[in-house]
């Protein structure tokens, strides 16, 4: 057990102590309290379209199913059966009809985890069951709100709003969803899995670290575009690999934007994503769709990462997400998630599938880059000449936890996010 | 080309990887060859289908640029491999050769080491007499599973 002072004096101005990244009494409390307060990414509506679809992931560490119910509302429910605790739902996704059916004792829940029928109910009839906390079934958990098709989910009840908590950085989803000519996304393509040997927290930090990609990626990015240039034409590879290289005065120009509750963005002005080479057909289509400036301001918004605080990443450029799930404080899943933009050609599919398989795969070379650098610090930081992880650059020594923009170098955001993690960490639940 | 001859070549490509020749083992395919490991066994299209690998001769020869390169920190120190084959079967012989060869992989670095099983499909076809690697296709048994880094090839 850790208490909330103890909490509150591991972040400081511009530096946070290594316990938030090795301690296992931290991590338990960011399961109870960060990952139970704040609003977590479960899916997207296009997974399960029909009544009774589902799929099965994880708040924190807590398992919970996403399914559509038969009133076609999206449930999301702790997947445990309120009888033993059994995982009720055990595939990652599937459809189940109209209930849910416990593999043990067949008890049976609608999909709004009402209890639907226990078998030999007599054995309860003189008991005081309607009062247990089983007869509560499935529990559904705090709250869920479904914006444009994503489902965010909160374990708590009568935590922060929706809005409040997302308020302004709702607009790189907005984005995202306004590339389909058809304002429709699908999540298509497969899921990449890619288990990293460290925190959780380091993962979603190097998304708006700008002063890494030049060094770490040097040995990837560096040798695609040495290569490249023996090529006679362009292989999409490198376009994709070449902008890692750039330097830090690109990156400085790129901007980074923070908003509240942790949420932020790298790429206010232009970004790694900029200069794909125009896929024939899809200008059209969406001048089609949103009239010619419209389309153009939706196109010419090219951020680079956007963090969803706490634990989901996405590029609005490539129609891409990251989920950072936390399993232990020294392990996290990574999963990357693909969309296609309904009504838009297939070539843009097949883009954010080969950017996720070059860059975010197991068998990425830009991945291993990454995940050597998490994992040595993962390692290093029990070393005890220093407790201290330094996040100073171009710290403002009044900045806020509001709205922003400032350098894209600065480790504003990851100042941001830990601003935030050490409120939610320490309010009473 | 005899069955043997076959057996012989697949043989050979694991001890090239296995001693990590990448420039020998680049040179068995084609120019338009490709080296696939689909995320599931179903799957025919590796354009809007994601993989673990979906590797071009470009990509493959910078994989094994970057594995030597003296900036490459993920590989100091190296990893090492070994290939465990069974006897490749052979599944055609006309119009193309195509065969089936079932194997664990141990993939290690540092005190770690984690062992992959599969199988692997090429298809072979018969330049100037010898033998190339038009599609180097492998089915892990578990393709779905979360894995850590996997930085040679199996």
């Amino acid at each position: 057990m850790i208490d909330a002072a103890q909490i509150s004096a591991l972040v400081r101005d511009g530096e946070v102590h290594r316990d938030v990244y090795t301690s296992a009494a931290v991590f338990d409390h960011e399961m109870t309290h960060l990952f139970a307060a704040t609003w977590v990414f479960v899916g997207h509506a296009s997974q399960i379209p029909a009544v009774g679809d589902f799929t099965t992931t994880t708040i924190g560490v807590a398992p919970v199913v996403m399914v559509r119910h038969t009133d076609q509302t999206i449930h999301v429910l702790h997947n445990r059966c309120p009888h033993k605790g059994t995982r009720v739902a055990n595939d990652p996704c599937g459809n189940t009809g109209r209930f849910f059916r416990c593999p043990y004792h067949a008890w049976s829940f609608r999909t709004d985890g009402s209890v639907a029928a226990i078998p030999l109910p007599t054995g309860y009839a003189q008991t005081p069951f309607k009062q247990s906390e089983a007869a509560g079934g499935m529990r559904p958990v705090g709250a869920v709100h479904v914006y444009r098709d994503f489902v965010f989910a909160q374990l708590n009840t009568d935590g922060i709003s929706f809005a409040d908590y997302f308020g302004p950085s709702l607009s790189s989803i907005d984005n995202m969803v306004d590339r389909s000519p058809d304002g429709k996304l699908e999540v298509a393509g497969g899921v990449l899995r890619y288990m990293h040997r460290c925190n959780w927290k380091m993962l979603v930090e190097n998304l708006t670290d700008t002063c890494h990609p030049m060094v770490a990626h040097e040995s990837s990015a560096g040798t695609a575009i040495a290569m490249g240039q023996a090529l006679p034409g362009k292989h999409p590879a490198v376009e994709i690999y070449a902008p890692f290289m750039s330097p830090y005065a690109f990156y400085e120009g790129m901007g980074i934007r923070v908003w509240p509750n942790g949420h932020g963005h790298t790429g206010v002005h232009g970004s790694i994503h900029s200069d794909y080479s125009a896929v024939p057909g899809y200008f059209d289509q969406m001048v089609g769709a949103y009239g010619e400036d419209r389309a153009k301001a939706i196109l010419d918004e090219s951020r680079h990462n956007t963090v969803y605080f706490p634990n989901m990443t996405m590029k609005g450029p490539i129609q891409s997400l990251r989920i950072f799930k936390p399993i232990a404080a020294d392990r996290t899943l990574v999963e990357s998630w693909t969309f296609r933009l309904v009504g838009a050609p297939n070539q843009l599919l097949e883009r954010t599938i080969m950017y996720s398989r070059l860059i975010n795969a197991p068998t990425s070379p830009v991945g291993h880059d990454d995940q050597e650098m998490y994992e040595r610090a993962q390692d290093s930081l029990q070393s005890d000449s220093n407790p201290w992880v330094n996040m100073q650059r171009l710290l403002d020594p009044d900045e806020t936890d509001g709205t922003a923009e400032v350098n894209g170098t600065s480790e504003r955001q990851m100042r941001n996010q830990f601003r935030a993690w050490q409120r939610f960490m320490t309010e009473a639940s | 080309m005899t069955d043997a001859d076959i057996i012989t070549f697949i043989r050979h490509e694991a001890r090239l990887l296995d001693e990590q020749r990448f420039d020998e083992w680049l040179d068995l395919f084609t120019d338009d060859g490709r080296y696939w490991m689909p995320l599931d066994p179903a799957q025919t299209d590796w354009k809007l289908q994601q993989s673990l690998y979906s590797e071009d001769v470009f990509l493959l020869r910078l994989r094994s640029a970057r594995l030597k390169s003296a900036k490459t920190y993920s590989q100091k120190p190296k990893s090492r491999c070994h290939h465990l084959l069974q006897t490749p079967e052979i599944d055609r012989r006309d119009g193309g050769i195509s065969t089936w060869t079932a194997f664990h992989y141990l993939e290690t670095r540092l005190d770690e080491q984690t062992l992959y099983a599969g199988w692997s499909r090429h298809s072979l076809v018969e330049m100037d007499g010898k033998l190339r690697i038009l599609l180097k296709r492998i089915d892990l048994v578990n393709p779905d599973s979360a894995f850590g880094g996997i930085q040679l090839f199996m």
